[in-house]
């Protein structure tokens, strides 16, 4: 039976590099995938492109590229990514000059195209934001991004053409896995089961180390060895659907029904309805089975038909944040960081600084969840130390700055014994959906060689 | 006793909502957690953090329950004033429940 291997090279835009150079020499890959968009990295990429219509891919690309392209030529790796954020087609370039470079020759790069529809946005202003429960309309003046969801066609497409690398912009995490399966095994739109079972592979895939022992490790209690070599994923596909994760032998982590079980819930709502532009999977029938040592069989993947709307995610300019902190120690800890925080909440009003929305965290005590969990964890012991964090929303980056210096100056004018001061300002991209019909998308695909 | 004693746990964020995975070590307390860990209950257990609804996915043949908490990241994660903007230690939280 035909089984199609593809490695997750990358779990996030920032991942490291050697896991993947790892699978690539080790793990007989068939294809590599590298999940690098965040929901709001590719408003932050957009943003890059406007300043210097040259940018807007991902930091890391080159970084990698050069790694990879050798091993991708020598081994025949197809590559599939969506490292192009805002701007597929000048990564294309990136990765073209390269490979020059590298003399690297025979190399057909994809860009797929499509998923920007911010010169349409203004057709969809009477459209309802998820988030704000209010119609686009009212951030009109604040969007700087626009992107839908795409799902595998032009990834699918581009590979029936022969593309050794695929890069994408926006598009659904689990079709960069779904696609080379729909690719290889011809899987129909008709076939939802199996379209279930490759978007469940894809999500199983999308957040690498995160299956392999990555986000897992509770000492005493899950234990995960060598995490500083952690191995990244391989899933064996099969044309029947059936998936086995994998990692290359002598690698770190682990690979058990555990760490499976935590990465498919991970990031889902009901687990009958995961919808994705693709299909709608269904993960209440699945079993797994530990077949091997790091070695995990998941069967009964299920799916049904493609939605008719595509989410699109838009980013939009929201507010201004300051941040800032400081360290109070001793058995008085929290009572000297109480009463710096009384500081700051009445000089704000004094200097004149509008707030939108404070909040105080105690860093050691309550800052996760709370003051009630805060008590319940930390009843059995005093608190030897603690941070202070101020952090406030404002609508001007002057106003915002004005309360991280406040923090900073309490180490002259605030309670005794304040130390490491640190603060940040930052201009909020924050994301709202929007959902719209299929038909308004047009997916187009740009090819290039060496 | 705590749920970290037999069950284990991961958070994920989707805008302003977040959902915890809560999975048994061993299938025989699949059904001590069904009936304890109530979506009631974690939804008081995380008062200050969510304040939205909690509503619960039994996966029976995973021994797992799946919560998803809505209004639970300050606004959501690109907004979010919070330290954890993600939440992504709430799992840490939900295992020292008291079962």
């Amino acid at each position: 039976m035909k089984k199609i291997r593809i490695g997750a090279g990358a779990g996030y835009g920032g991942d490291r590099i050697e896991p993947a150079i790892e699978l690539m020499e080790k793990g007989d890959l068939n294809y590599i995938i590298f999940e690098c968009l965040a929901e709001r990295t590719i408003a932050i990429a957009q943003e890059e492109k406007l300043k210097d219509p040259t940018k807007g891919y991902n930091g890391l690309l080159e970084y990698r590229m050069r790694k990879v392209l050798p091993l991708c030529k020598e081994k025949g790796i197809k590559v599939v990514t969506n490292m192009g954020a805002a701007n597929p087609e000048s990564a294309v370039r990136v990765i073209l000059n390269l490979a020059e470079e590298l003399n690297i020759k025979g190399l057909k790069v994809a860009a797929v195209l499509g998923d920007d529809i911010s010169q349409s946005i203004e057709n969809y202003m009477h459209l309802e934001v998820l988030e704000l429960k209010n119609p686009l309309e009212s951030i009109r003046e604040k969007i700087v991004s626009a992107n839908v969801y795409l799902g595998i066609e032009g990834i699918v497409e581009a590979l029936e053409n022969g593309a050794d690398i695929v890069v994408t912009g926006r598009c659904a995490d689990p079709a960069l896995v779904l696609a080379p399966l729909v690719h290889e095994f011809g899987w129909s739109e008709s076939q939802l089961d199996l379209r279930g079972c490759g978007i469940l592979a894809g999500h199983l895939l999308e957040c690498a180390g995160q299956i392999t022992g990555g986000y897992f490790a509770d000492p005493g209690y899950k234990e995960v060895p060598d995490l500083w070599k952690l191995g990244f994923p391989i899933a064996e596909v099969s044309e029947t659907g059936d998936i086995l994760i994998e990692k290359v032998d002598g690698s770190g982590g682990l690979i058990t029904t555990a760490t499976c079980t935590e990465q498919l819930l991970y990031e889902i709502h009901d687990p009958s309805t995961y919808i994705t532009p693709d299909g709608i999977a269904d993960y209440t029938a699945i079993t797994m089975e530990q077949v091997a040592k790091d070695k995990v069989c998941i069967k009964g993947g299920k799916g049904r038909v493609r939605p008719e709307t595509l989410k699109v995610s838009i980013g939009y300019k929201d507010s201004f944040i300051g941040e800032g902190e400081m360290s109070y120690g001793g058995s008085n800890a929290l009572a000297k960081a109480q009463l710096a925080a009384e500081i700051i909440r009445n000089r704000l009003p004094i200097i004149g600084c509008e707030v939108d929305e404070l909040r105080i965290e105690y860093v050691g005590f309550n800052s996760l969840y709370g003051t009630k969990i805060g008590e319940v964890l930390n009843r059995e012991h005093t608190l030897g130390e603690v941070r202070l964090r101020v952090s406030g929303r404002t609508k001007t980056r002057a106003m915002a700055q004005m309360i991280a210096n406040e923090v900073e100056a309490l180490y002259t004018n605030g309670p005794s014994g304040g130390g490491g001061a640190m603060q940040s300002v930052k201009e909020v991209v924050a994301i709202g959906s929007i959902f719209i019909p299929r038909s308004d998308i047009h997916v187009n695909i740009t090819y290039k060689e060496v | 006793m705590k749920l970290k004693e037999i069950a284990h746990s991961r958070t994920g964020d989707k805008g302003n909502i977040s959902n915890i995975s809560l999975i048994v070590y061993d299938q025989k307390n699949y059904d001590l957690i069904l009936e304890k860990v109530t979506p009631e209950r974690v939804k008081a257990w995380f008062s200050e953090s969510v304040f939205g609804e909690v509503i619960r996915y039994e996966l029976p043949n995973l021994g797992a329950l799946n919560f998803v908490m809505y209004d639970a990241l300050s606004g959501g994660v690109t907004r979010s004033l919070s330290v954890d903007k993600h939440g992504k230690s709430f799992s840490s939280a939900l295992l020292e429940m008291e079962i």
